[in-house]
């Protein structure tokens, strides 16, 4: 059973109030592709990835990158019940996407660096362990379903 | 995994950049991965690792003086970090997924001191850079 602390619950939503879930999950899933380019394997079907330019204009990435972070922002209103929020979309990673669960522990990590560099000074030490820890329970809840 | 020409010199460059605040920079590494993975003092029984600790910051000096002589050296790392290599394998042993956390908050306080300098390009890079550091430090391990 998770626990979040009232302080823990703030940091998170404050930082929250304040992204562009177009502009981060545009930027984080474009920079997945760039820093770990063995995920393109799963957007055979985006068109050109072929080099950082042309993944940062891709309009595929930028979509699939605001989906992406849009579902992130159902966990932040559901933060004491992350394993319900991903049930559906776990199942749907392991049976239909086949997506090595690895891949979403690459992603929050990166998520943690396109934060870090748009809030910069606000991203304290305890802002960044309190989102590491939202990222890495996010991963586990998407591999829950894995089988 | 290979540092092409342009990682190499995205990685020089950064480090240019960073010039003489890396020693800040390692320290403050040190204090978020602390922090964010608390299972990483462990290895620092020794230490104060309360905030603005001396010998964190000491520390710090010497992980970033580490990781400065490796991009000094980019095309021989394993050359450069030989006997840090030797340290870590035979004396300290710590275990091999540290190096990845590490990596990571190095990369966060660059963001966040720096965020300019990371784009996408350098951020694969100095990702690259600091994962084959890692890969030699625990290189002789068995």
């Amino acid at each position: 059973m998770v626990h979040w602390t009232a302080e823990e619950k703030q940091l998170i939503s404050s930082l929250w109030g304040r992204v562009s879930v177009e502009e981060c999950g545009a930027e984080a899933l474009a920079r997945l592709l760039i820093v770990y380019p063995w995920t393109q394997r799963f957007f055979d079907n985006f068109g050109n990835l072929s080099s950082p330019t042309a993944i940062l204009g891709n309009p595929k990435v930028r979509a699939h990158g605001k989906k992406v972070l849009t579902s992130f922002g159902e966990a932040i209103k559901n933060l004491d019940n992350l394993k319900g929020t991903y049930s559906h979309l776990s199942e749907l990673h392991c049976d239909k996407l086949h997506v090595d669960p690895e891949n979403f522990r690459l992603l929050g990590d990166i998520l943690i660096i396109v934060l870090a560099t748009h809030f910069t000074k606000d991203f304290t030490p305890a802002c960044q362990a309190v989102w590491q820890k939202l990222v890495g329970l996010v991963a586990h809840a998407l591999a829950r379903k894995y089988h | 995994m290979v540092l092409s020409a342009s990682d190499k010199s995205n990685v020089k460059a950064a480090f240019g950049k960073i010039g003489g605040q890396a020693e800040e920079y390692g320290a403050e590494a040190l204090e978020r991965m602390f922090t964010t993975y608390p299972q990483t003092k462990t290895y620092f029984p020794h230490f104060d690792l309360g905030k603005g600790s001396a010998q964190v910051k000491a520390h710090g000096k010497k992980v970033a003086a580490a990781l400065v002589e490796a991009a000094n050296h980019i095309d021989d790392i394993a050359g450069a970090l030989s006997k840090l290599s030797d340290l870590h394998a035979q004396k300290l042993r710590v275990d091999p997924v540290n190096f990845k956390l590490l990596g990571q908050c190095f990369l966060v306080v660059v963001a966040c001191h720096n965020p300019a300098l990371l784009t996408p390009e350098v951020h694969a890079s100095l990702d690259k850079f600091l994962c084959a550091v890692g890969t030699v430090l625990t290189a002789k391990y068995r």
